[in-house]
């Protein structure tokens, strides 16, 4: 079993001018900032919100605050196979409650992340709204749950992986499609 | 690639990279206190069973609080309802309780080896509450990571460690995690509980009959409570303990402001340590007992969360027969 | 008639060591010699192995009466023949204790019709062993008894010590003390040192067995009585047993195998490492051997204690203190001692001939007319000992798995062969 790159889904660039679309429209849709915040899931999530913030600021002005989630603790996957995920610290340093939460991801795959990160905020206490930005949406959801931000919608099978590759992390920028192949 | 701990028996044979691997695991947990709702559901489904065969109260609330916040539900047993009273064998009393499946064992017990001896015969993971005189692992993770916020680093550090070190698992812990920092460590206390063989325990360990020396420099002081129950020879009178070795505010001024006062409760004020040190701005203790919960939860989420241990000897049989 | 051929006789008594043949009529040895041949006669080749005198342990504990769950006597001499033993020594702390005639008939009686080799009880020195008054030690020794001893505990008191000693003197019979101060051992359960501290484990000065050494020597210099000090351990207790020596008493010891094999930094949380006295500290271990080399230590003794797993099978503080021995017994000496050239073969043949038999004030030799009790041995076959196959009842020793060069071949009592490899 081998993974292959079947083809490129968006390049930096096309990174970069989808995210200033998101933050853009975020801001157009919040009905005011005031309440706003983003929260970027790790590990991906991270510095996909830290980008939409810093656009936020150059565009607006405003300094939306920034969180990271670690879901970890909240994933319905765990006990299954081998040891325990290493897990991390939250990094929110502004209350949850009556937040216009906006949570951040890389890509909206079967909805169970962000079901876990939804466990999460609430432990946290009670936004007022939350909703969901993604760079890719690939599909094949296993919960009721729905992205209002889509960079871009992919229709992908079950074989095929999307990765997102950011410079602060994978030290380049393109987002690929992979397939296994036997 | 750590290798996974299947139990945490003690400190002594876990490698630096283990300890500080549970320290950093822990740290999210200490996050997690501040959340208003404290509930996770990350060990739901899992049952730890409470073995304490030696009284404890806040100990056995420690691991049960962070058995319960993780989700997990927890199987209480206590020295005086135990059957143990009975003449009942450990084994007994454990085979017992595994039969009931528990997904983990949190046990304290009066005998050094209890924990080893309930690890090599049942097949499910097993914390070290406290054994005898032996080791209790998780009190000196709780100080490590005290001593690590507070003070910023492990390493090098002076620790001086006072009272009743013979029959204290607490000081022994303590001595095995801090050697491995590279801690220097000094011995205090009644000539007769501070026995030479103690200086064998680790490279940088010496014992010291004076308190002032014992303290002149010191970064950490941890005082070990007067253990009256443990009903040792000879009983030395208060009196004599509090002359030569209570932790007064003027003896605490020889080692300096910054110095972090630790205690592993429960505390005789007025005996080993003056209230108003015990209360006051360089003591930790209150840290310990959130740090206790935020490690206990690490250690629980690691060692009974995941996949069963693998090769489980069956039930009943001791595997050495 | 029973005739062992062309094995390496090795009889300390006469110096004699050399290519031999015995010849074994009912229960004495008939001729000695070179090439000897006779008819009807079974013959056992002993090429290649070493002929003996039969092996005596001073030191065994066979748990009949009343203990049988851990041992009995037939089960206990069968593997003290596995061992090479002809005749054990079984001390009194069994249930009822051995401090009166009937007890001591009862074990003679049974020893006589289930034993595999000779036994031949120790008395206790005083009643209960409880350390008060003299137990009927001459009915004793009329039923059988070869010593005295209140072992499992020391005898109580220097008063008392001296009383057993002034009585046994005039009944010639040796008093073999189990030292120890109780207020230093003082449920202990080790030897006190780096690795009691490190295991979290009560510990046992080396000073508590010494001390009642110390105590027991100047007490036979009291009454000029034989002293035997039981499982000695300690290069201290040494010390005071050399210049008893040094000073004509009649004062003898006994180190068991374990003594000169493993020491307290072997010790784990494992009861097949609780016994006592505990191990010792490698300097003890060292002095043990030099006395075991030098003649200062003049008997290697078991102190066979059997218990059943299940009472061993618990924490270290509650389990009993003892482990199995007789079986292991020779193939230490030969690992530790003797290939190793810390002591020679004829010199580990003394320890558990000749310098047992002078404890009890008997003679071991191969010669005719003698009891025919001969253990032959093969010092290089290579095997590993399991305790599963033990006829013992118990399993608790500490070598179990481990693998030797040198075991028993045949053991001969009374002209019958009782065990053969």
């Amino acid at each position: 079993m081998r993974v292959v790159e079947k083809r490129q889904l968006l390049s930096a660039e096309e990174i970069g001018r989808t995210l200033q679309r998101l933050a853009h429209e975020i801001v157009e849709k919040s009905g005011g900032t005031n309440d706003l915040a983003l929260v970027g899931i790790r590990r991906r999530g991270v510095p996909l919100s830290q980008r939409l913030a810093k656009t936020i600021r150059d565009s607006s002005g405003v300094n939306v605050p920034v969180g990271t989630l670690d879901i970890t603790l909240y994933r319905d996957d765990l006990s299954t196979v081998g040891p325990q995920p290493v897990i991390h610290s939250n990094e929110i340093d502004f209350s949850v409650d009556d937040r216009d939460l906006v949570l951040v991801d890389d890509v909206l795959y079967t909805g169970r992340t962000i079901r876990a990160a939804m466990n999460g905020l609430f432990d946290l206490g009670r936004p007022k709204r939350i909703r969901l930005c993604v760079l890719i949406d690939r599909g094949h959801r296993e919960m009721p749950i729905e992205a209002s931000f889509v960079g871009r919608n992919v229709e992908t099978s079950d074989t095929e992986i999307v990765e997102v590759r950011l410079k602060e992390i994978d030290g380049e920028e393109r987002v690929v499609l992979i397939d296994r192949v036997p | 690639m750590l290798q996974r701990l299947q139990h945490l028996l003690g400190i002594e044979d876990l490698t630096r990279e283990q300890v500080s691997f549970i320290l950093d695991q822990a740290k999210p947990f200490q996050e997690f206190h501040r959340h208003p709702l404290k509930k996770l559901a990350t060990l739901r489904g899992k049952t730890v069973a409470l073995a304490f065969f030696e009284n404890s109260t806040r100990t056995r609330i420690s691991f049960a609080t962070a058995a319960a916040r993780l989700g997990a539900d927890t199987m209480n047993l206590q020295a005086e309802s135990s059957s143990l009273k009975k003449g009942e064998s450990l084994l007994d009393t454990l085979w017992t309780l595994e039969a009931m499946r528990p997904d983990g064992i949190v046990i304290r017990h009066s005998s050094s080896g209890a924990p080893e001896f309930v690890a090599q015969r049942l097949g499910i993971p097993v914390v070290n509450a406290g054994d005898g005189t032996h080791e209790h692992p998780t009190q000196a993770l709780l100080d490590a990571l005290t001593i690590r916020d507070r003070k910023g680093k492990l390493e090098g550090l002076r620790v001086t460690i006072l009272g009743d070190i013979l029959h204290s698992r607490v000081a022994r812990s303590n001595i095995h995690l801090l050697s491995k920092f590279g801690a220097h460590i000094t011995l205090c206390g009644p000539a007769m509980w501070v026995p030479r063989d103690l200086e064998s325990l680790a490279p940088d360990v010496r014992r010291v009959s004076r308190v002032d020396e014992a303290l002149d420099g010191a970064d950490v002081i941890i005082v070990l409570r007067v253990q009256t129950e443990r009903l040792h020879e000879p009983m030395l009178a208060a009196e004599e303990y509090i002359l030569q070795f209570q932790l007064t505010p003027e003896r605490l001024r020889l080692a300096g402001p910054d110095t972090l006062v630790l205690h592993p409760g429960p505390m005789n004020r007025g005996l080993e340590i003056d209230p108003s040190v015990a209360d006051g701005p360089q003591s930790g203790v209150l840290e310990q007992v959130t740090n206790g919960l935020a490690i206990r939860m690490a250690l629980l989420y690691h060692l009974v969360g995941g996949a069963a241990l693998e090769a489980a000897p069956a039930p009943g049989t001791t595997g050495k027969e | 008639m029973l005739l062992i051929k062309n094995g390496r006789v090795l009889d300390p008594s006469s110096g004699r060591d050399a290519s031999l043949d015995i010849l074994l009529d009912g229960s004495r040895i008939s001729k000695v010699g070179a090439n000897l041949s006779a008819s009807n006669v079974e013959v056992f080749d002993a090429s290649g192995m070493i002929v003996a005198p039969g092996f005596i342990d001073l030191h065994c504990h066979l748990r009949e009466p009343g203990q049988e769950l851990s041992e009995t006597i037939e089960t206990g001499t069968r593997a003290a023949a596995r061992g090479g033993f002809t005749a054990v020594c079984t001390m009194p702390n069994t249930q009822p204790i051995n401090d009166n005639a009937s007890v001591t008939r009862g074990i003679v009686e049974r020893a006589a019709a289930a034993g595999a080799v000779r036994v031949w009880p120790i008395g206790a020195a005083s009643v209960g062993s409880k350390g008060e008054a003299l137990a009927e030690i001459a009915a004793m020794r009329d039923a059988g008894i070869v010593a005295v001893s209140d072992d499992g505990k020391p005898v109580a008191t220097a008063r008392l010590m001296r009383q057993v000693m002034d009585y046994c003197r005039a009944l010639d019979l040796p008093v073999i003390d189990h030292c120890e101060d109780p207020s230093l051992f003082a449920g202990g359960v080790m030897r006190e040192g780096p690795r009691s501290i490190r295991l979290g484990l009560k510990g046992i000065p080396a000073q508590s067995e010494s001390i009642c050494v110390g105590r027991d020597v100047e007490v036979a210099m009291l009454t000029g009585a034989r002293l035997h000090i039981a499982h000695m351990s300690t290069r201290a207790s040494l010390e005071y047993v050399r210049a008893a020596k040094k000073q004509g008493l009649p004062v003898t010891c006994e180190v068991t195998p374990h003594h000169f094999t493993l020491i307290d930094e072997d010790v784990r949380y494992d009861s097949h490492y609780k016994m006592n006295p505990p191990l010792a500290s490698r300097e003890d271990r060292a002095a043990l051997i030099e006395g075991l080399a030098d003649g200062s230590v003049d008997a290697i003794a078991t102190d066979h204690a059997p218990h059943h797993p299940s009472s061993k099978d618990v924490e270290f503080d509650r389990a009993p203190f003892g482990i199995t021995g007789f079986e292991t017994a020779l193939a230490l000496g030969l690992s530790e001692l003797v290939h190793p050239g810390k002591i020679s073969l004829k010199r580990l043949v003394e320890l558990f001939t000749t310098g047992p038999a002078r404890v009890l004030g008997i003679e071991r030799k191969i010669a005719a007319d003698e009891p025919a009790d001969l253990t032959v041995f093969s010092p290089d076959v290579a095997w590993t000992f399991r305790a599963a196959d033990s006829p013992s009842k118990s399993r608790n020793t500490p070598f179990d798995g481990r693998s030797f060069r040198g075991a028993p071949t045949a053991t001969v009592v009374a002209g019958r062969i009782v065990y053969r490899r």
